[in-house]
């Protein structure tokens, strides 16, 4: 019997032949990657408890989005703290105020094909998209990796996701994360690794597949994954990260999946998750005219390039609704540059959109942009959990870029389809 | 270890134990408002030794370890769930909170005393004369538990090189 990818990989970074769901290993770790918020201020004291540096600063990439840019003297400190750490410890690989973790990581190169990866952050699995494995920890486990570089791992039997098809106008990715949400619920993959595959996913951009082990995270899943392919190729090679030896990784056809779940992506509409569960999705229809005082395109989940072009697709040549505010914040400052190149920001600003710093933002509930209590607020974003953006007493639906740049012009929830009918 | 039961439902999420809002601050003010969008009374009244208890997938959520950190704080040692999401559950043993799994915890009402032998896995519920088993804790974890939590064990492992 084979392996699946996610268990090749594992095997590989614990040095057996085979590795088995259910069996505890303790892998080598090929790259940490910490934020200001499960990073720096956590580690440095307790590296200086234990009196020891960490195992391989090459090894360990730092990037600052959760509190930037410093509103107040407490997010300043943090910063601050992660500087200096970075510097002290001699890490090469430091992105202050670049973008957001999880675009960050790959954008300059660090992920490819075979990585075993850990991540401070919940949405770690996003790194899947580039056929690594990567998973989120928390900051104390996170020491464990910078002390020891290892971890140990229970090695997590594997779900098939199968889209077959492609998807029609104005239905994405984000459309079929939802659709997974609201079909195996916020556990659904608990402990699991969801491979993503079928000509529903190889058909998309990497931007677009990006998504798909991002959200992860809100089934439980240990992470997503994604089988490299060339269009993976060649965005690695674009992004100057290692290609040698990537389409080496797959999953063998004799491999053993826990199950396999079948959708067809050619038939999905537009879909809307209510507050205050991802699982809560639906087709846009079933919340259709709900009024919006905010519509928020941000977070490693929803503000890459394509995000951005999705919403300017909608609103080129109209107008946000009066009672409505727009806001975008790019997910890196490598995306702003290119949406203003390319003519994508004009659009959005000269429809009314405000623009905010690249970084997580609203989303965590920290940056611009936060919601206060009887907000209805539709987002790009991932989580509705009372209080994610702020209030726990503010509404927010999750949707697609276009989904949120239909309702920013419409001044309500409207079908993305449907917004060449508003005045 | 025995305490009076907190129970709440599925899907306690990491925003409701550890709210984005108090993120930037300590964790001891952290704690201050665990859970305190679905309990308010929770961080004021809880009595340390005091124990909570889930449906499925608790913890689900964030990867901010302040989610078990602000239970610690507040003296909550163990937490009772049918299901627990993955990094609290790993962030849990770490941090010195152990969480167990058991297929009863739905039985547990608010307010019941509960005795907690976490190396058999086993849940007594003295106020319903009732004996839940759960899902013992892999040997390694033990470990950890038995040092104090993951820095305590790393130290102790890095004084024996």
């Amino acid at each position: 019997m084979g392996m699946t990818l996610s268990e090749k990989i594992i095997a590989d970074a614990c040095g057996q032949d085979i590795v088995r769901p259910g069996e505890i290993v303790t892998c080598k770790v090929g790259l940490a990657m910490t934020h200001d918020s499960s990073g720096a201020r956590r580690q440095e004291p307790r590296l200086k408890e234990l009196g020891v540096d960490v195992w391989d600063p090459n090894k360990v990439v730092v990037i600052t989005d959760h509190y930037v840019p410093a509103v107040d003297a407490l997010s300043a400190e943090i910063l601050k703290i992660t500087r200096d750490w970075v510097k002290d410890q001699g890490i090469p690989h430091f992105y202050d105020m670049q973008g957001i973790c999880h675009i960050v990581l790959p954008e300059r190169g660090h992920l490819h094909p075979g990585l075993f990866a850990v991540g401070g952050d919940s949405h770690s699995p996003t790194g899947g998209a580039f056929g690594s494995f990567m998973v989120g920890i928390g900051a104390t486990d996170m020491t464990g990796v910078l002390v020891t570089g290892e971890i140990w791992i229970n090695v997590p039997p594997t779900i098939l996701v199968n889209w077959s098809g492609s998807l029609s106008k104005y239905v994405t990715a984000k459309d079929m994360m939802l659709k997974l949400c609201a079909e195996i619920g916020l556990n659904g993959a608990n402990y699991k690794v969801v491979e993503f595959a079928g000509d529903g996913v190889t058909s998309l951009s990497m931007d677009e597949r990006m998504v798909l082990p991002n959200m992860t995270a809100e089934v439980g899943a240990k992470t997503g994954i994604i089988a490299p392919d060339q269009v993976t190729v060649d965005w690695l090679e674009e992004h100057g990260a290692k290609t040698e030896g990537a389409l080496d990784w797959f999953s063998d056809s004799d491999c053993e999946y826990e199950d396999t779940l079948n959708f067809d992506a050619s038939t999905l509409s537009p879909q809307v998750a209510a507050p205050h569960s991802p699982a809560n999705a639906a087709p846009v229809e079933d919340y259709k005219n709900i009024a919006v005082q905010q519509a928020y395109i941000g977070a490693c989940t929803g503000a890459k390039l394509e995000d951005l072009q999705m919403a300017a697709a909608v609103i080129k040549g109209k107008t946000v609704a009066t009672d409505t505010r727009f806001l975008v914040a790019p997910a890196s400052t490598r995306i702003t540059a290119a949406a203003a190149a390319d003519g994508t920001l004009a659009t959005l600003t000269a429809a009314g959109a405000i623009l905010l710093p690249s970084g997580c933002g609203a989303c965590a509930g920290l940056g611009a942009g936060i919601l206060s209590s009887g907000d209805t607020c539709i987002s790009s974003t991932n989580r509705n959990f009372p209080g994610r953006m702020g209030s726990a007493h503010a509404k927010v639906y999750l949707g697609s870029p276009y989904a949120v740049a239909a309702a920013a012009v419409a001044g309500r929830i409207i079908d993305p389809r449907e917004v060449g009918d508003v005045a | 270890m025995t305490g009076a039961a907190w129970v709440y439902g599925n899907d306690i999420n990491t925003d409701v134990l550890a709210p984005g809002a108090y993120l930037k601050g300590s964790v001891e003010e952290m704690a201050k408002h665990c859970l305190e969008s679905i309990d308010p009374d929770f961080a004021t009244t809880v009595a340390p030794g005091d124990i909570v208890v889930g449906g499925d997938n608790f913890g689900i959520g964030s990867s901010r370890e302040q989610a078990a950190q602000s239970l610690s704080i507040l003296g909550v040692n163990v937490v009772v769930a049918k299901s627990f999401a993955r990094i609290f559950y790993r962030n849990a043993f770490n941090l010195g909170v152990i969480p167990l799994v058991c297929e009863d915890a739905g039985k547990v009402q608010k307010g019941d005393e509960l005795r907690i032998d976490a190396e058999k896995g086993k849940v007594e519920n003295l106020t319903r004369g009732e004996t839940y088993a759960c899902e013992t804790v892999p040997p390694h974890l033990m470990e950890i538990v038995r040092d104090g939590g993951l820095l305590p064990h790393l130290k102790k492992k890095l004084k024996g090189k």
